[in-house]
């Protein structure tokens, strides 16, 4: 465990990633098996213990030390594993367990065991390795690794290639002795082509100014649902998120509907009228969102909001891995199975017939009628390659629609933004100032702003506190920002009914008297479902 | 008569009402008594500054004296106006730093200003001073602040210097009492090699040799080749950490010596590589420990993290009320 805090504090503090690749990809040689596999599930968030969560670590302090100086402490600190790791009393004589140890005793830890096993644990570490233990056992690291760079650092460290860890990634589990096995013992790869796993998705690069010649780059509507990879092997289907997570539970509608073994990519959507109209045939967003996150799903919802996949690439079909094929051929072998797939489960995801890029811009500016995100290009030759490749496929947003509104609560954020306040609350006028109208919250955001204007941002709020209610700050609502967002949405779960999604920090707006801030109708204009 | 009817805390600082005068004022006023040297505490301008010796000679240094110095001894007795007796007492925070006593009608009002408790080879160790009202600062007014020994984190910037030869290690660090301390514990820790210094640090540092701190071979970095510092330490003021300035180092690596330096995001916010946990500032066990020690009736609590300290005092039955003054708030410490 010793090797494994030092590891995360170097990591911590050092900036250059040729310098974390090398940090990360020293320890994943020279760490024996399997402490060095259980530390990769841990950099890569493969590590999941029911029995210890943020609020078990909580709760453990909360009886040793005061609950006010805890509360304190964590708003100050602004991360729970790091409180905890400097509040715990500390010890003399600390005899540190070896990460699979640690490993083992968390995973048999159960919600009656922790309180006892947990402090135990803690009981035999120094401040950084309880720090190290404590962010191995409740997940999410927030120390500015991501899987992604994890695994480059172990491609790295072993001369093999980060493409086939990906491809295998999926099909193995911690301690991942199979592709240790592999890379740096040089047996035979993972299998992973009899098991129904995910597959890395393709990604886009955001156009920014570059014009495309369409003879070379093909159009399609960017649609706005998520985007979902569903998987038929070896008998088994299953359906799978951007992330890699299995929803097919959550939609079993389109997990049953694939009867042959192939892969699909494509949006997954629900069945209405508000994308593209009537001939679009999808719901909008917030449609999808209450198909999210379920475990079983009431008949009476599979009847009222029925998913469907547009289908926008294949991968795999009949035990083919079309992958290399240029994105030409795909897609001819995709119109090919369409006639074989239920046709109210599935549709192809057609393509935008202009020829000339002016034209598309005016399609995409029209997009924001029709409810859609934008549009997809992608290089006709261009192989399905996992991750963001330079000069192969775009996405095209539309613009952004743009609000004024007003600053009305601040609270410290987490992470890269601890102690300084950055989470905002902001609001829109309910009618005319000028006349006692009031502001009503109409959304929240942490990001948009630079670090410069992050401090400047801070002490604002420092500055203009009028009232605190916990860790929340109201200000002075003095502050106008211009707020950026996708688009918005009517919500019971807000005073002013309205919700916004994707809303980011676009400008401080110093220079504009909050009374000028937009008012509620402004927004309510906007709202297209 | 209680102490809250003759001294109290106004937004610009605490005022001494029967001898007319203000404790670390943030602007001009008549007459000021001044703990230490640090600009939040010390400004210029005043009609008539008492503060130690060494106080008023770097209040001279970085702000001129326009009005009346006042020296005032450790220990010296001083009457104020208005039957206010006055004695300054030292703090351990940097050098001439001092606690100043006021003592009227019978009562005994302690000010700390900023103090700490562990050896400074720079300054007087603080005194621990009796007394009704104990007012205190709060920096680092929570129990996630736990200073660790100096000496580990001087060995620890020595053992980074040396495993990189070919780089600069750059510490930032106050101009005011840090940067003197880092030298100081560094000679301490047996390291003689030559220390290059931001030109920020130049005049403090002589200054500090002046008033009888010894603090070996230090060198103006504007003189010197890049090479010349691979492998050395350098210091400069935290705000030269990310400047362009620091380009004509080799290679530095960036480091800096504050107590904030306990919490691992404050270091990356500063893009820190080599957070150095060292404060002039007392940490929560020395503050909690402070208070038990001075045993006053009440405890007045100035600038930082107030709430913890407050909380502190409610759980242990000591009286304690937080004081709002403005313009306190050491963020580089």
């Amino acid at each position: 465990m010793e090797r494994f805090a030092a590891l995360l504090d170097a990591l911590v503090y050092t900036r250059r990633r040729t310098e974390k690749l090398a940090l990360l990809a020293d320890y994943l040689r020279e760490t024996a098996d399997p402490d060095r596999g259980w530390s990769l599930a841990a950099l890569t968030g493969g590590l999941d213990f029911p029995a210890v969560k943020s609020s078990t670590v909580r709760n453990l302090l909360m009886e040793r030390v005061d609950p006010v100086l805890f509360q304190l402490s964590r708003d100050y600190v602004g991360d729970t594993a790091e409180t905890a790791s400097l509040l715990w009393p500390g010890t003399d004589n600390p005899s540190p367990p070896s990460v699979s140890e640690a490993v083992e005793a968390l995973g048999r830890m159960t919600r009656n065991s922790v309180r006892h096993d947990l402090a135990a644990l803690l009981d035999r570490l120094d401040v950084s390795g309880r720090f190290a233990l404590l962010k191995l056992a409740t997940g999410a690291l927030r120390i500015g690794i991501s899987a992604r760079l994890a695994k480059v650092a172990f491609a790295q460290a072993f001369g093999v290639s980060v493409d086939e860890i990906e491809e295998y990634w999926h099909g193995i589990e911690p301690p991942y002795a199979a592709l240790f096995d592999w890379a740096a013992r040089g047996a035979p790869p993972p299998r992973c082509d009899d098991q129904p796993v995910f597959r890395p998705f393709m990604l886009a690069h955001p156009l920014e100014e570059t014009e495309l010649d369409l003879k070379e780059f093909a159009a399609e509507w960017k649609w706005d649902g998520i985007r979902v990879q569903l998987v038929h092997v070896a008998g088994a289907t299953r359906l799978y998120s951007r992330s890699g997570d299995d929803i097919s539970v959550s939609f079993p509608e389109i997990a049953e509907a694939l009867p042959f073994p192939a892969v699909l990519d494509g949006e997954l959507l629900v069945r209405g009228s508000h994308q593209g109209g009537e001939s679009g045939g999808a719901a909008s967003f917030n449609a999808l969102q209450q198909r999210l996150g379920r475990k079983t799903v009431p008949r009476k919802l599979l009847a009222e909001a029925p998913a469907f996949l547009r289908v926008y690439d294949l991968l795999m079909i009949d035990g083919d891995d079309v992958r290399p094929l240029p994105w030409v051929e795909r897609r001819n072998r995709l119109e090919a199975i369409m006639d074989r797939l239920d046709s109210g489960r599935f549709d192809l995801s057609e393509l935008i017939g202009a020829t000339r890029f002016e034209d598309l811009d005016q399609l995409r500016a029209a997009g924001r009628d029709n409810a859609i995100e934008g549009i997809m290009l992608k290089r006709r030759d261009s192989p399905y390659v996992a991750g963001r490749r330079t000069g192969l496929w775009y996405k095209w947003k539309r613009d952004p629609l743009l609000v004024d509104c007003v600053l009305m609560y601040a609270q410290r954020g987490s992470g890269k933004r601890s102690s300084f306040y950055s989470d905002f609350t902001f609001g829109c006028w309910d009618g005319d100032p000028g006349e006692g109208a009031e502001l009503l919250p109409v959304g929240k955001a942490y990001f948009g702003f630079t670090d410069e204007e992050l401090k400047w941002l801070d002490s604002h709020v420092r500055r203009h506190t009028v009232n605190r209610f916990g860790p929340v700050r109201e200000t002075d609502r003095s502050l106008v920002f211009e707020v950026a967002f996708d688009s918005v949405h009517r919500s019971k779960r807000h005073k002013s009914g309205l919700a916004m999604r994707f809303p980011r920090i676009n400008r401080i707006r110093t220079d504009k008297p909050a009374h000028e801030a937009d008012r509620l109708e402004a927004l309510q204009a906007l709202v297209v479902d | 008569m209680t102490a809250k009817h003759w001294i109290r805390a106004e937004p610009q600082g605490l005022y001494v009402e029967p001898a007319d005068c203000w404790i670390d004022p943030s602007r001009p006023v008549d007459t000021a008594l001044v703990t230490h040297g640090h600009a939040d505490h010390a400004r210029g301008g005043h009609g008539c500054t008492m503060a130690t010796p060494e106080t008023l000679a770097v209040m001279d240094l970085r702000y001129g004296t326009d009005g009346r110095a006042r020296p005032v001894a450790y220990g010296e007795d001083v009457m104020l106006a208005g039957k206010v007796r006055a004695t300054f007492h030292p703090a351990g925070h940097v050098l001439g730093s001092a606690q100043i006593l006021l003592e009227h009608a019978g009562e005994r009002v302690l000010v700390t200003g900023d103090y700490k408790r562990r050896p400074d080879p720079t300054c007087r160790p603080f005194a621990v001073t009796p007394c009704d009202i104990f007012i205190t600062e709060a920096t680092f007014g929570l129990p996630v602040f736990r200073h660790p020994p100096t000496g580990l984190e001087i060995d620890r910037l020595r053992e980074t210097s040396k495993a990189h030869p070919d780089r600069a290690v750059l510490v930032g660090a106050y101009a005011l009492g840090k940067a003197q301390r880092i030298i100081a514990e560094l000679r301490q820790s047996g390291h003689d090699a030559p220390i290059f210094l931001h030109g920020a640090l130049e005049r403090m540092c002589r200054l500090y040799e002046e008033l009888g701190v010894p603090l070996g071979d230090l060198r103006p970095v504007a003189d010197t080749a890049k090479d010349e510092m691979a492998g050395r330490i350098v210091l400069c003021p935290p705000s030269a950490l990310n400047d362009r300035w620091s380009r004509r180092l080799p290679d530095p690596i960036t480091a800096m010596a504050s107590g904030w330096m306990r919490i691992r995001q404050r270091a990356r916010q500063r893009n820190v590589e080599l957070p150095l946990i060292i404060s002039d500032h007392a940490d929560w066990d020395e503050l909690t420990a402070t208070i038990e020690e001075v045993d006053p009736a009440e405890c007045w609590i100035t600038h930082g993290r107030e709430d913890g300290l407050l909380r502190w005092c409610a759980l242990h039955q000591r009286r304690a009320r937080a004081l709002a003054l403005v313009g306190f708030e050491d963020e580089d410490d």
